[in-house]
């Protein structure tokens, strides 16, 4: 009967039942094996990072031109970051980031202690990256430096001061601070939905659901928090450093 | 034929004879008739029906946007509503048919329901992202109308800055919020269907043997998955800019207009690639069966898919010929547009050619197939006057544009949507429609279309601007004109609306493959059962393997199954008649 049906279409024989050589538990019904499985997860997470570098692509060229247009701006605007903060910020998210790759090595190797403690680092350092970026907003709030809440700081003498002289007005130099907020405040939600994903792995650690083969999704995490993480790494040259060092922010006077 | 169509039973009787075919006793929809079954249903083909019904209501309502524009549009004064009113109305229309309708409606829809069954796979990649999808749509939809219905939004569909930004009343962020949670469901279907063609298909079934319906959707998936995000920080942007009254693309503060422009079309000019690419692989599925032929130049059409989803990058700035784009730039995205005539035409060409000597058959599909050929082309090539920089000066923002875009959307993506949906209707229900009823509608369709959009060209070369609500009185016998075709549009839709449903009890039984079709998704029981194959099928051949030969075959292996259904039929008679006899023996 198969030699006929190739002639009449498409189709085919049926060659093997449909309901698959019972897999693990973790493996989905619908899919044929976990090698499937695996290059379908690991293909779509790849892709889901792909829209994401151009949702950050976006922001990335508004802040070309901008810069491009305002240099004078962008300088005076980024001389307001706190570069010690920053940079702690930095190397906070790198350290986080050696974490997630230990948990990723030791759920490969079936070990859930060490995973959950690696996991739970992870967390910690997250954490301690969005508490520092909340001291830097808050700053820059009281200093009058949030365009649309607290825009003042250009009301005073001081503010304009630092404008003399240059071709740019103070709505230019809220151009660079709209970016700056832009941009790392959707970091900072990426980041707060990465801690949410670590708190529900390390739960799923614990229990010693990444056991036994499992071990992908760690993997796959392990993925976006470094994708967030080199986000960051783009941001903080871009955002701190491109006036100089200067340690602590500018307070007041002229750059 | 295989196993799998002879254990469901459901046969046409080629050979005359009087067996009325079963709707198989278990398939997706009679697993689970719960609400809950459908709202938390991982089945791919239940989540394109919940599709089909939201984007059937988003349709409706977009399309009554459409009549009050139409109505308006009676008088030069403006005969029913005020100026606001509408502007609300064709932002209504635009945003609605654009975000709600003509984004998901193929994808969402048939390609939902068919990639799977077509790559011989239970399911799509992930299934629950699948759903997500359904509510990130969902909630997308009914936020955005509910903001353009109380309230409205006077923007047009491209929000463009700084009018949405500071100028215009409304609900413009919460317009902004539906379509940027439409478009996250966008990028969700196209992430799957890319992963599920890369790693689900059944073996033997290589690229080469992909129906063309699953490389246009695979090209269209590509543009979702890497154009959305860009609409979706330009939105952002825009919400930003109107609810701090900052100003990224305010020129007092600094910004750039323009800026917005650019991000704007970086989408959706691919977004309008998006709408049309999966049209054109259902046009290639249905011109190939009721033709009885292979596609003419498989390789070509497949890659003319690619070919306009990489080009369609690289196009967006002829949406701006008319800002401050210098005008070398304008000339080098001219010359990239008219390179995307080439693909585009490729396709037509080898639809054509795939009709030449074909048996041609035109029933209702065929009919909205041949119907697309045309609009289509009337479409594509109208789009070239308008990439031509120095007649676009003259056709820019006139009803040119608006007859243009018209005849790819509505001639295209929504006569593609129609010929799929009565293609693969039997598929989805198991049910035929009334074969009458249908052509009737197709050629209405067709008629009330021309009637609608032909008018709009003169007038647009005429010099009638778009959006404005009043117009020249010398204009009005083509309005009236273009009024009187979409009351015939009108007409148009709502019939398939009331024969479809109306099939779902009382059509003819459809049986597996009612059009003798050689794809997968046929070689199944319709409706299918919940994870489509009884086995999983193995490939031996490319798709459209259509030869009278072949259908020689097909009708012999008909033949046959038919004649061992009356056997067992007729056994069971037998057996029945000895069984009473039995007892009526017993009795005496």
């Amino acid at each position: 009967m198969a030699s006929e049906t190739v002639t009449a279409g498409q189709h085919a024989v049926a060659e093997h039942a449909a309901d698959h050589p019972h897999g693990p538990a973790y493996l989905h019904h619908h899919f044929d094996d976990v090698e499937q499985q695996r290059e379908c997860t690991s293909l779509g997470m790849w892709s889901f990072l792909a829209t994401e570098i151009m949702m950050f692509g976006g922001l990335f060229f508004v802040y070309s031109l901008y810069r491009w247009l305002y240099p004078d701006a962008f300088h005076i605007g980024s001389h307001h970051l706190n570069i010690t903060l920053g940079t702690g910020n930095t190397f906070v998210l790198l350290f986080s980031s050696l974490t997630m790759a230990m948990a990723v090595h030791f759920a490969t190797e079936n070990n859930p202690r060490m995973t959950v403690i690696c996991l739970g680092l992870t967390w910690i350092l997250g954490a301690a990256f969005i508490g520092i970026k909340a001291v830097e907003w808050t700053t820059d709030y009281r200093e009058g430096l949030v365009p649309g809440l607290n825009w003042t700081y250009y009301n005073h003498e001081e503010g304009l001061r630092e404008l003399a002289n240059k071709p740019i007005g103070p709505q230019h130099v809220m151009m660079y601070f709209v970016i700056y907020f832009s941009m790392t405040g959707l970091h900072a939600i990426h980041m707060i939905i990465g801690l949410i994903l670590v708190g529900v792995f390390m739960r799923y650690a614990a229990k010693g659901q990444f056991n036994g083969g499992n071990d992908q999704p760690v993997e796959l995490m392990g993925l976006y928090w470094h994708f967030v993480d080199i986000v960051w790494v783009f941001l903080f040259p871009l955002l701190y450093l491109i006036a100089g060092f200067h340690p602590g922010g500018l307070g007041g006077g002229a750059p | 034929m295989s196993t799998t169509t002879a254990e469901t039973q459901g046969l046409p009787d080629p050979m005359g004879i009087d067996l009325q075919p079963e709707i198989p006793r278990e398939h997706y929809i009679n697993t689970d008739y719960s609400w809950k079954s459908w709202l938390f249903t991982l089945d791919h083909k239940r989540i394109a029906i919940l599709y089909l019904v939201s984007v059937t209501v988003m349709f409706f309502i977009g399309g009554f946007g459409a009549m009050i524009v139409r109505l308006n549009l009676l008088s030069p004064h403006g005969a029913i509503v005020s100026p606001q009113t509408y502007n609300r109305m064709f932002s209504m229309h635009g945003v609605v048919m654009v975000f709600f309708f003509l984004v998901p409606v193929i994808p969402a829809v048939l390609g939902n329901f068919l990639i799977p069954m077509m790559l011989g796979a239970k399911d799509l990649a992930f299934p629950q992202i699948n759903l997500l999808s359904w509510y990130f749509y969902i909630v997308g939809a009914l936020i955005g109308t509910t903001a353009l219905t109380f309230g409205g939004v006077d923007t047009g569909w491209t929000f463009y800055a700084p009018l949405s930004t500071q100028f215009a009343y409304g609900n413009v962020a919460w317009t902004i919020v539906g379509a940027f949670l439409a478009g996250f469901s966008s990028i969700l279907t196209g992430l799957n269907f890319i992963i599920t063609t890369h790693r689900m298909r059944a073996p033997g079934l290589t690229w080469f043997r992909l129906p063309l319906f699953v490389w246009a959707h695979y090209a269209a998936s590509l543009l979702q998955v890497l154009a959305t995000p860009v609409l979706a920080i330009t939105l952002l942007a825009l919400l930003v800019e109107r609810l701090f009254g900052v100003g990224i693309f305010d020129p007092k503060l600094g910004g750039d207009p323009v800026l917005m422009q650019h991000m704007f079309w970086f989408y959706s000019h691919p977004a309008v690639y998006i709408m049309i690419l999966p049209g054109m692989g259902v046009i290639s599925e249905i011109i190939t069966c009721f033709s009885r032929k292979p596609i003419f130049g498989y390789k070509f059409v497949a890659f003319s898919s690619l070919a306009i989803a990489v080009i369609s990058f690289v196009v967006w700035g002829h949406h701006m010929y008319m800002t401050s784009q210098s005008a070398f730039a304008s000339i080098v995205f001219s010359f990239l547009t008219f390179l995307v005539a080439i693909p585009s035409a490729i396709k037509v060409f080898n639809w054509t050619a795939t009709l030449y000597k074909g048996s041609i058959r035109l029933e209702t599909p065929m009919l909205y197939c041949l119907g697309f050929i045309g609009l289509f082309t009337i479409g594509g090539m109208t789009g070239l006057h308008c990439a031509a920089l120095a007649t676009d000066l003259h056709l820019h923002d006139t009803y040119f544009i608006i007859a243009h875009f018209h005849y790819i959307m509505v001639g295209g993506q929504v006569l593609a949507f129609m010929a799929g949906l009565h293609f693969w209707w039997p598929k989805m229900t198991g049910r035929m429609y009334s074969e009458g009823w249908g052509r009737t509608a197709a050629v209405l369709l067709f008629i009330g279309f021309n009637l609608t959009f032909f008018p709009q060209f003169i007038l647009g070369y005429e010099g009638m601007p778009r959006r404005y609500p009043t117009y020249a009185p010398e204009f009005q016998v083509l309005n009236v004109m273009s009024t009187a075709g979409a009351s015939i549009l009108a007409i148009a839709y709502a019939l398939p609306f009331f024969y479809l449903i109306w099939s779902l009890k009382n059509g003819p039984i459809a049986g597996p493959n009612p059009w003798r079709a050689t794809g997968l998704e046929w070689q199944t029981q319709s409706p299918p059962t919940t994870f489509n194959f009884d086995r999983i099928p193995v490939v031996v051949a490319g798709p459209y393997m259509y030869s009278p030969e072949a259908d020689e075959i097909l009708d012999a292996q008909m033949a046959v199954e038919v004649a061992q259904l009356e056997l067992q039929r007729t056994k069971a008679v037998i057996a029945q008649h000895h069984a009473e006899n039995e007892e009526a023996g017993r009795g005496v």
